[in-house]
């Protein structure tokens, strides 16, 4: 039990000191930042559960004022944009990305990692965020694609393979770090 | 750490944050129903007014936390110039900016603890049913302590980094920073453990 809850804790924080990592910027302009990496990485090492947890526990702590967001920004302004079903859709993002670890243990950790990265932190979240900027902009799909997806996708894709190589790495070092197999073994 | 509260004190500071919260969704809603141009342009310069109100100092303060939607608006101006939609595009431009300004307005006359207040109310369904929610009020405050170390941390990896290679560090860090922290966790645990740990949910 407090071993869960500071494993929690510790990726809250974890999500939002990869916020302050100095952002590249794309050939498309958008700021990438390694924040979503922490999404994932909270899936692919905790697992779904803690993983969710920790996700959901930062989302809430951004949306009571705490400036954890890349480039310190936080409270509520940030939920009320079209673009806020990123921000709700994150914890589902860790979940699916957990589950898929969890769940499929027979092959190379890396590679499983990088897939339900893939799978969990771009098309789960997607099938959030896309449909509620939809709703709440609100835009036909075709706008909704090409205005909150496309600019995304390029780093996402980038932040997924990185989440699985991370992952893979932290496996090798010490297997039992990557919490979301040793508890499956 | 700080929070996003503004340094400013206002009258709203005093207002009970859970009104605040309620007035903001009922406000936000409201704002969806809305669908002309000139009603929008005034709730707008009206909510630019409640910044303003305060004085000078609240009021830059506020307009800098709206730049950073910068780039959002920079997406939907091109999109609705080029598909020649510009009075949609102004309604949708005029709620966006509205709705953020209101939702920045709570945050700003809002202190943390208040809302962590509200959070512990929201939570009293799932004590009702029998959920520990103490451990999910330890972890905000270990979030909160926890963070400076990780930042820490991370700065002496990179320092680490350097020292011995020209390249900037780059994503590798994370690994040899996620260990870092995965012993802290269990130092942490231990530590909260031999205090008696959580005790039993005996407050209601």
């Amino acid at each position: 039990m407090e071993r869960n809850v500071v494993l929690i804790a510790l990726f809250t924080a974890l999500i939002a000191a990869l916020g302050l990592v100095p952002k590249l910027t794309l050939a498309s302009g958008i700021p990438i930042t390694a924040q979503s990496l922490g999404i994932m990485l909270c899936g692919t090492i905790l697992g779904a559960k803690r993983g969710a947890l920790a996700v959901l526990l930062f989302v809430v702590l951004v949306a009571a004022g705490l400036p954890l967001l890349a480039g310190g920004r936080g409270g509520l302004g940030v939920f009320t944009t079209p673009w806020a079903g990123f921000y709700y859709g994150f914890p589902i993002a860790a979940f699916v990305t957990g589950l898929i670890v969890e769940k499929w243990n027979r092959s190379n950790v890396s590679m499983v990692a990088g897939i339900a990265a893939v799978i969990g932190g771009i098309g789960a979240l997607y099938l959030v965020a896309v449909p509620y900027y939809m709703v709440m902009k609100p835009a036909g799909l075709g706008e909704a694609v090409l205005t909150a997806m496309a600019p995304f996708m390029p780093g996402d894709l980038i932040k997924a393979v990185l989440a699985g190589l991370i992952t893979g790495a932290l496996y090798k070092a010490r297997p039992s770090s990557v919490l979301s197999r040793a508890d499956a073994a | 750490m700080i929070s996003l509260s503004s340094p400013v004190r206002t009258r709203a500071h005093s207002w009970p944050a859970g009104a605040k919260l309620a007035a903001l969704a009922v406000a936000t809603f409201v704002l969806f129903l809305i669908h002309d141009l000139w009603i929008m342009a005034a709730v707008f310069a009206f909510s630019l007014g409640l910044y303003a109100l305060p004085g000078g100092r609240f009021f830059r303060a506020g307009m800098e936390r709206l730049k950073v939607l910068w780039p959002f608006i920079a997406i939907l101006g091109v999109w609705h110039v080029v598909t020649a939609t510009y009075v949609e595009g102004g309604e949708i431009l005029l709620r966006l900016l509205t709705t953020v300004g209101l939702a920045n307005l709570v945050t700003m006359t809002t202190a943390l603890s208040d809302m962590i207040a509200v959070i512990r109310w929201l939570a009293t369904p799932l004590r009702r049913v029998g959920l520990n929610t103490r451990a999910m009020e330890l972890a905000i405050a270990l979030v909160i302590r926890i963070l400076p170390t990780l930042i820490d941390n991370g700065q002496r990896l990179s320092d680490a980094w350097r020292a011995r290679s020209p390249r900037r560090p780059g994503w590798r860090v994370v690994v040899p920073f996620t260990l870092l922290a995965l012993d802290d966790a269990d130092h942490l645990a231990d530590a909260l453990r031999a205090r008696g740990g959580f005790l039993e949910n005996k407050e209601t």
